[in-house]
């Protein structure tokens, strides 16, 4: 084979990859980026029911139930709208009440079906997505800057 | 007076750094010897300098002085020692002084250890590693400065949250950071030899020790943010694509992709260019790295809108490094001449071709990590990229790389013959056939990547032994002979068999971990039993205790295994004093073929514990296959050549041998 051909065998076999790589992140993107939505928007825009979403928002106060079989049920607020969440499993460990939450999951039937619920930074910590929906609700009342600060220590 | 002192010495380290950076250089290009030797005190100056002002915080800590900011936010009396220690890294600010600190350590390092570099390489090298060194000193002492005073002082501290409180990651992030900065003496020799557009065999041999060295720490700093994971955060998974992994992972891709290019230029004078590129990209990576995760800029990226000055330096250090780099790289590199020549069918081209895919999967990962920054930073709304979007992509691609990386290895440099390798690893694909059809007898509900993935690894597994039985001729020679090749097969080449051996082993716990495992998730009372795997669980209830700095609801499981009891395990719930967080410790159970992992969460009001119990199988041979691949990484490490920094006596008996190392 000539350099220039070999050149070109290479050449040939980087831009093979390259689709392939390209085909594989489209039709991922497609199938598995989760939108994030506060309770506002899932009451207002009707996210069709068993579309995946991420909801932001705080845990209502006295809205956590705990069922049997491991399931428990809360309310997710920004101060505005209110959804109700039901999630089967282990809490993390910094969930409260009155405190930011983030569950990932399905509405169904006006019920939200998380199979992920994180709330993974300290209490004085709100997750970005969360402080957003309250900003956008008009019922935001913290400081930027704390909040920042603390997010970097879980790392 | 202490933070003072550290304070100081900082501006000092910078004085110097920028002495380092400048007078070196051009002493190099203008020939003047008395500037260039400049460089090696200066560099070791500049270490002691940081080592001053890092002592000086880590005295702080120990102390509890909370007239400093930076102590205040992150420790507390009631700490134990070693997370006051830990504390001193366990944050924004005084992580950058651990970067700094082993930047300038690897510094002096060429510069003691360097007498057989040529002069003006070393300078230059000297000088670029200065040059990093001046822009993170900058952005400490401009943006973030640990010695920062508070006033009035506060009569105790905020306390280290209580999830870093682990001994495992205790020691990630100094493990995490010798592997990123070990990329920037790669940098450096790379930009050095861009200056002075001269890339040989000499210069690949002083780079590949830096780059194992680098890829050894990072292979070992990730593995253990993932163990702690496991462990820790108690949901029973080790690796969730979270963008802070993906952060140290893309350099680790990178890095294992220069470590196979490097040996091309070393042996074979060729792909120069190339190495020279994935050197800038796997520093450049971690640089992202470092910034991505310490800026919080990942939670969100208001975070630069908060913190202007922060985000801003970031943005245009990047900016310099990554864009100046390249720029010259773009000038300089037509320059660089390669005297090797190959066919596509080689050795050379079997390791192009694993850069190529590694660089596909590292620009892949890239993508997904900063799509919602970017998306967001433009507006259109908020979104997440996980877990799926990951396997989807970086799998198929890590498919043909590892079954090409069985063959690799056996073809010869230059030009080689498929057919003959391929006959040779007959046996391999009888044992991955054979792996395959008795997973997918044991697992017969499993997902068809399970079995793929085991016969994946069982062929790479059995493929490289197959290369080693080749390359000490067992069975066709006497066994003496064998022996004797054993004996004399270079470490270098060593630590290429353990090295793929070690990610085949890897590679089987992952799809064991992956693809098989079993999760139940309950509420139990007392004495009620749940069956996981064929592993019968009785609940003995909880009681509480004290911990040195929490307080523990520690619960009781005794597990079975067709009526014999295996193990009684005990995870426990922590609630730390300080800060009212808190934390899940699992309970973890290692077998050959699995763990069992148990956790206990709250109570609910009918008195039943919320319990999560997992059979995990195969997790110890990820731990096990990463230990091998980093002792094969040490075990080069000390070959021959690297320690005297020329090449291996090549004789008659080693020719073969040589021909064989990697």
């Amino acid at each position: 084979m000539k350099r220039k051909h070999k050149r070109l065998t290479f050449v040939a076999i980087a831009l093979l990859l390259l689709g392939a790589a390209t085909a594989l992140v489209l039709s991922a993107f497609e199938d598995s980026i989760v939108f994030f939505q506060s309770p506002t928007d899932l009451a207002e825009k009707k996210v069709a029911d068993g579309k995946r979403v991420r909801l932001g928002g705080l845990v209502e106060e006295g809205s956590v139930k705990k069922t049997g079989d491991a399931i428990t049920l809360f309310r997710v607020t920004d101060l505005k709208n209110t959804v109700t969440v039901s999630y089967k499993g282990l809490l993390p460990d910094l969930f409260r009440e009155g405190q930011g939450v983030v569950a990932e999951g399905r509405l169904k039937a006006g019920v939200f079906n998380a199979d992920e619920v994180l709330a993974k930074h300290d209490e004085t910590y709100m997750p970005p997505e969360v402080a957003d929906a309250l900003k956008k609700s008009g019922q935001w009342q913290g400081q930027d800057k704390e909040t920042n600060k603390k997010s970097e220590k879980l790392y | 007076m202490t933070a003072e002192i550290g304070h100081f010495a900082l501006i000092l380290a910078l004085l110097m750094a920028t002495v380092q950076a400048t007078l070196p250089l051009i002493g190099a290009h203008k020939g003047y010897e008395s500037w260039m030797a400049t460089a090696r005190p200066a560099a070791v100056t500049q270490f002691g300098l940081v080592a001053i002002s890092f002592g000086c915080l880590t005295q702080l800590y120990l102390t509890s002085d909370f007239s400093v900011l930076n102590v205040v936010q992150n420790s507390h009396t009631a700490k134990p020692l070693i997370y006051k220690i830990a504390g001193v890294w366990a944050n924004h600010e005084g992580s950058l002084l651990l970067w700094v600190l082993i930047l300038s350590l690897f510094g002096s390092a060429v510069a003691v250890f360097g007498s057989n570099l040529p002069p003006k390489l070393r300078a230059r090298v000297l000088s670029v590693q200065a040059m990093i060194a001046v822009g993170f000193y900058l952005f400490m002492l401009l943006t973030s400065n640990p010695f920062e005073r508070i006033f009035p002082a506060p009569i105790n501290g905020q306390d280290l949250n209580p999830l870093l409180q682990d001994p495992g990651l205790a020691i990630h992030p100094p493990m995490l950071y010798l592997g990123y900065v070990g990329f920037s003496m790669a940098f450096s020799f790379a930009i050095a030899a861009l200056i002075e557009g001269r890339v040989d065999a000499a210069w690949a041999r002083w780079v590949r020790p830096w780059t194992l060295a680098a890829w050894c720490f990072l292979t070992g700093g990730i593995t253990l943010g993932s163990w702690w994971a496991y462990y820790e955060l108690g949901w029973g998974g080790w690796w969730f694509w979270d963008p802070v992994e993906n952060a140290s992972f893309m350099p680790w891709l990178a890095g294992t992709a220069l470590l196979h290019s490097s040996t091309v230029v070393e042996k074979r004078d060729t792909l120069k260019g190339w190495t020279i590129l994935l050197a800038i990209v796997a520093f450049s990576l971690s640089l992202l790295g470092t910034f991505l995760v310490r800026s919080g800029v990942l939670t969100s990226v208001h975070a630069f809108a908060t913190d202007p000055a922060r985000g801003v330096f970031i943005l245009a250090l990047l900016i310099i490094v990554i864009g100046g780099s390249l720029a010259l790289f773009a000038w300089r590199a037509p320059a660089l001449v390669s005297t090797g020549v190959f066919q596509p069918l080689s050795r050379e081209g079997a390791l192009l071709l694993n850069n190529l895919i590694m660089a596909t999967a590292t620009a892949a990962v890239l993508l997904g990590t900063l799509y919602p920054l970017l998306l967001d930073a433009v507006g259109g709304g908020k979104v997440s990229v996980g877990a799926p979007f990951f396997n989807a992509v970086f799998i198929p691609l890590m498919v043909p790389m590892i079954a090409a990386m069985a063959v690799g290895p056996m073809l010869s440099w230059k030009r080689a013959d498929l057919k003959p390798a391929l006959m040779r690893l007959k046996v391999a694909a009888l044992a991955a056939g054979a792996i395959m059809i008795a997973a997918w007898a044991l697992v017969t509900d499993g997902p068809v990547m399970g079995v793929v993935g085991i016969g994946l690894a069982g062929w790479l597994f059995a493929g490289t032994c197959v290369e080693l039985a080749d390359r000490l001729r067992l069975f066709k020679a006497p066994l003496a002979d064998s022996l004797s090749r054993l004996r004399r097969t270079p470490r270098a080449a060593w630590g290429m068999t353990l090295g793929h051996l070690g990610l085949a082993i890897t590679i089987a716990g992952m799809t064991g971990a992956g693809a098989w495992r079993t999760e139940s998730i309950q509420a139990m009372k007392p004495s009620d039993t749940v069956t996981v795997a064929g592993y019968t669980f009785t609940f003995d209830g909880a009681s509480g205790g004290k911990g040195p700095n929490y307080s523990i609801t520690e619960g009781t499981f005794r597990v079975f295994k067709d009526g014999q009891p295996v193990v009684t395990l005990n995870p426990e719930k922590r609630i730390y004093m300080v800060s009212k967080r808190p934390t899940t410790e699992a309970a973890i159970h290692t077998t050959f073929f699995g763990d069992l992992y148990a956790v206990v969460g709250d109570q609910d009001p009918s008195g039943a514990y919320v319990t999560r119990l997992y059979f995990n199988p195969l997790v110890a041979w990820m731990w096990a296959g990463v230990i091998i691949m980093v002792t094969g990484g040490c075990l080069s490490l000390t070959d021959r050549r690297h320690r005297i920094g020329a090449p291996a006596k090549r004789s008659v008996q080693n020719a073969a041998a040589q021909a064989a190392g990697a």
